[in-house]
């Protein structure tokens, strides 16, 4: 057995240099283990200490036995997007990873380990502290149920980081009683795993470590949450009844807690019958058509899915543009396609989004960044596609959907009240003197629709595609197919002066420099300003929350001489957007591209971007001395 | 081919409880060719629904893609029609039956969009028990697309250019027989007195009901060697019993045929009257109704009538427990948990 001790007493600094509420913990576990419930108080403790913190997870597609790691930023700053580099403390738990966990250890850094049985000469690497805790050990001594002796294990950790870290022990002990809130005979055996590792911790080493966390009150009212929790409860508070899908990963949490909150809030308290009806479909194209299915006639109906359900989907999402009916598509991004980096992230699904389809297609979209705003938008995501009689894509991405973020929490208005657009009661029905199902009545391309049901002898019509006049009378003439091409583009600049507008942030008058980005990329963004603000490079920034694009966006890059489009794909597919539908010349928008899977860091960004200034000829017009008196 | 449609309409035509001709219930006129099978299946929907007194309004027709698929413009033009995807149209029924299930739902395929394209989907909307009659204008061809062979094509049999068909058919009555739906029947299309009742006991049925309904294609599917053609069809038709259907509030009187009968009695009341030409044939047998339809197959004969009827059957909103008003007609207030509700949820992650 390597004595840990006398390891950390060669390479440990006992002075009062500590580094505080700046580092990454990272989790190397096996999947099936029951670590991510562990993981997750770990990161939820340092929340509760009032410390901004953010957490991703970086799994398999496996249910059990390969490695998974969970990696956990404290940064007091708010720079909560990954961060990258090499990891101060790993708390190293999967013998299959054992060896590149060493490699992963910055130096001076700690690795935590199982030491039940001795670590082999060739595992000990200069340069980085080794803390061995018996936790086999501990367990099989204390635990009687093999279960228990696994979980525990678990809980067992995260007790000795509390030691290590200087986590206030009781705020540990209420999650554990948060956890258990209605199985009050696990908090007992719970809490005394967490003294175990504890106890074992501050007993065998000096305790707090180097790096340590402080007690502050940076949280607000912030939540910490998964984006995914965020678009299932928005669909519930959007007035969602009519779901369809198909399971797959990252999205199928965004239907899982759909259906959860809808047995809580959704049930009729007098019957016990259900408000809402979800169908677990055959394949993403049975997930959909029952979508628009019940989007055709009046209810308000989503799916959700990723990757290769998104490609199955397109023929429906071309049925719901030509067609002209409402229906919300939740689109968790993924690398693809296959299994394997599918359970990484990325934004590589924006061209397939916006032209999904055959013919001349577009569609909305809704970029959240954060499951607040995951939230909102696919709440509002209804709204708009009940006023635009279309399909309305939520783009969020694995990263935004299954990772605990840090986020403001989940916003609602009671006054707000549905926008359930252009549909004609019976009443209006029977006040018009005749009725045509694509008549542009109010020039704003969107007309007015009927619901099967409303009247006995008018308003009935016969939905199809595209072959129909404005009377939705079956048609071949080109001029009826022209007429209604032209109105559904009028209907796609409507719907782009009601889209949510971008968010600017142009701190710096002077600056030449603008940063357009969306969606989850926005983490990495404050890091990323101060980063280049620091290399004497200020930014302003523009994150794009909705296509069509209103004029804010084309303005905004228009007033600046260099633009930056930062994205999570291999080929700047919001710079083609940017570019085809502004009408922008392509060389002005430069791509600073992450596409490995793993969300994008401010160092990655602030990298690509001073090497592309470096490489350009012309100088800038500001200088070091400009921006450092602007702030 | 008519050109256009009279609006003439007989004073003396009959009137149904709504007082409503069946004029009312006929739709846009037939852009199909003369002699299509599918003209007749329009024909018994309209006068099914006329003579069961259903507002033309309160049924969804529901269709995918192809000869078949475009049938329900050419009836209930006071009905919303869909004309979907191909071989999609049981996913869109479904979640057009979710959001109001207070609706009729009729819906049109055909073998391709049925039995090729939209075979999963039509497996799983069987197995779902909706509320709906799914009928098949079976022919045997793909019309559309000019004369390939379906997969309800006899394995044998030559389309119209020679091409052989070489593999085993897709019978999509003994597959909603497996599947479990709760009514599954076979007409031919130019049987109008078998059609009529049995369209009517399907819309009765609140249940899946599936009819497969032998509509021959004159132009490409009428040759000699065709076990689709009217005249292979009519030579080879056989049925265990002659249905009628007696709606809620008929009295049952002696006015019916001599004979033996069975009375089936649905679940909103009517009933379904079946005079058993063959003594073996029973309604409630799925097993039997399985083995009957491959054993008149193999003997060369297409057996029609209705095959199987559980009229016990839960559907999917009473299997799911939906709520008693249709999803699309619930307000905001219920839906939607409000602010209060959301504050705790917030708590629930800090």
């Amino acid at each position: 057995m390597i004595t840990t001790s006398a390891e950390q007493s060669s390479t440990e600094n006992h002075t009062d240099n500590h580094i505080i509420n700046d580092f990454v913990v990272k989790f190397a576990n096996t999947n099936g283990t029951g670590s991510a419930s562990a993981n997750n108080m770990f990161a939820k403790a340092i929340m509760r200490m009032g410390i901004p913190v953010s957490a991703k997870n970086i799994f398999p597609s496996n249910i059990q036995g390969a490695p998974t790691w969970y990696e956990v930023r404290i940064n007091e700053n708010n720079y909560l997007g990954r961060r990258g580099g090499k990891t101060e403390i790993i708390v190293a738990m999967n013998a299959q990873s054992f060896v590149a966990d060493i490699e992963d250890v910055a130096d001076g850094g700690y690795l935590i380990y199982d030491s039940s049985k001795q670590l082999p000469e060739h595992l000990i690497k200069k340069g980085i502290n080794y803390l061995g805790i018996p936790i086999s050990t501990i367990c099989l001594k204390e635990f009687q149920n093999p279960r228990q002796r696994q979980l525990f294990k678990n809980v067992i950790y995260v007790g000795a980081l509390a030691a290590f870290l200087n986590i206030e022990f009781d705020v540990l002990k209420t999650l554990i009683g948060d956890q258990f809130k209605g199985k009050v005979k696990l908090i007992t055996p719970n809490i005394y795993a967490l003294e175990l590792g504890y106890q074992y911790a501050n007993r065998h080493f000096s305790c707090p470590l180097k790096y340590k966390v402080e007690r502050r009150d940076l949280i607000g009212n912030r939540i910490m949450v998964d984006g995914n929790t965020g678009c299932g409860l928005g669909a519930v508070y959007g007035g969602a009844t009519v779901v369809g899908w198909y399971p797959i990963t990252p999205s199928t949490s965004v239907i899982e807690k759909f259906a959860s909150y809808c047995q809580r809030l959704r049930i009729d308290p007098a019957t016990g019958k259900k408000n809402y009806a979800i169908v677990q479909a055959e394949d993403e194209l049975a997930a959909i058509g029952m979508a628009i299915g019940g989007g055709w006639n009046g209810a308000r109906a989503f799916t959700a899915t990723s990757g290769p359900g998104l490609s199955l989907m397109t023929e429906f999402l071309g049925l719901s543009y030509f067609a002209e009916i409402p229906v919300v598509l939740v689109n968790v991004q993924r690398a693809g396609p296959s299994t394997g980096m599918p359970t990484r992230t990325q934004q590589s699904d924006v061209l397939a989004c916006a032209y999904a389809s055959h013919g001349d297609t577009k569609h909305v979209l809704l970029f959240p960044q954060s499951p607040c705003e995951c939230f909102e938008l696919t709440a509002l995501a209804f709204d708009l596609s009940d006023r635009l009689q279309t399909a309305v894509i939520v783009m969020s991405d694995l990263d935004l959907g299954m990772n605990d973020h840090l986020s403001a929490p989940f916003i609602w208005n009671d006054k707000q009240k549905y926008d359930l657009g252009k549909v004609l009661s019976i009443r209006e029905l029977d006040n018009i003197e005749s009725y045509g199902r694509y008549r542009d009545i109010d020039g704003d391309g969107i007309c007015y629709r009927t619901l099967p049901g409303t009247h006995p002898n008018k308003g009935a019509y016969f939905t199809r595609g595209t072959s129909r006049n404005q009377d939705a009378v079956y048609s071949e003439q080109s001029v009826d197919y022209v007429h209604n091409m032209q109105r559904l583009e009028t209907k796609f600049l409507t719907a782009a002066n009601i889209m949510p507008k971008p968010e600017i942030c142009s701190g710096f008058n002077n600056t030449q420099v603008g940063l357009v980005y969306y969606g989850s990329t926005a983490q990495a963004m404050p890091e990323t300003k101060q980063l280049l603000q620091e290399q004497g490079i200020p930014v302003d920034l523009m994150r794009i929350k909705a296509f069509p694009f209103g004029n804010e966006v084309k303005k905004f890059i228009e007033q600046h001489q260099y633009i930056y489009v930062v994205e999570q794909n291999r080929d700047a597919q919001m710079r083609t957007l940017l570019s085809t539908e502004l009408s922008l010349d392509p060389l002005k928008l430069a791509p600073i591209l992450c596409f490995d899977g793993l969300s994008v860091t401010a160092t990655q960004i602030c990298d690509d971007i001073i090497a592309d200034i470096d490489s350009r000829t012309e100088n800038l017009t500001y200088t070091q001395t400009d921006s450092q008196e602007v702030v | 081919m008519s050109f256009a449609k009279s609006r003439f309409k007989h004073k003396s035509l009959p009137v149904n409880d709504l007082g409503l001709t069946y004029r009312e219930y006929e739709g846009a006129i037939s852009t199909l060719c003369a002699g299509c099978g599918h003209d007749s299946i329009s024909a018994a929907i309209v006068h099914a629904c006329h003579e069961l007194s259903i507002a033309p309004h309160s049924i969804a027709k529901m269709s995918g893609i192809g000869c078949s698929s475009k049938a329900p413009n050419y009836f209930l033009s006071n009905a919303h029609g869909f004309n979907s995807v191909h071989g999609r149209m049981p996913s869109v029924t479904t979640g057009a039956n979710l959001a109001n299930k207070d609706l009729t739902y009729l819906a049109m395929s055909g073998d391709g969009d049925s039995a090729s394209i939209g075979l999963g989907q039509f497996a799983h909307v069987v197995r779902r028990q909706l509320n709906m009659v799914y009928m098949v204008a079976n022919n045997g061809v793909y019309g559309l697309t000019k004369g390939q062979l379906a997969a309800t094509s006899d394995k044998g049999v030559r389309n119209k250019t020679g091409e052989l068909s070489l593999f085993n058919d897709i019978d999509l009555c003994t597959m909603a027989l497996q599947l479990g739906a709760s009514f599954v029947a076979r007409c031919f299309s130019g049987d109008k007195a078998q059609l009529v009742p049995i369209i009517k006991a399907a819309i009765a049925h609140q249940g899946f009901a599936y009819i497969d309904i032998i509509s021959p294609c004159v132009t490409f599917n009428n040759h000699e060697g065709s076990t689709r053609s009217y005249d292979y069809v009519q030579e080879h038709v056989t049925t265990g019993a002659v249905t009628d259907f007696v709606p809620i509030k008929e009295e049952i009187t002696s006015a019916t045929p001599e004979g033996e009968f069975e009375d089936i009695c649905l679940h909103d009341g009517s009933i379904m009257r079946i005079y058993k030409l063959d003594q073996d044939y029973d309604t409630s047998n799925r097993l039997k109704a399985m083995n009957d339809v491959e054993e008149h197959k193999q003997r060369g004969e297409i057996l029609t009538g209705l095959l199987y009827l559980d009229p016990t059957a839960r559907n999917y909103h009473e299997l799911n427990e939906t709520t008693d008003m249709p999803l699309n007609q619930v307000k905001q207030d219920l839906l939607c948990p409000g602010e209060r509700v959301l504050g705790t949820i917030n708590d629930s992650f800090r």
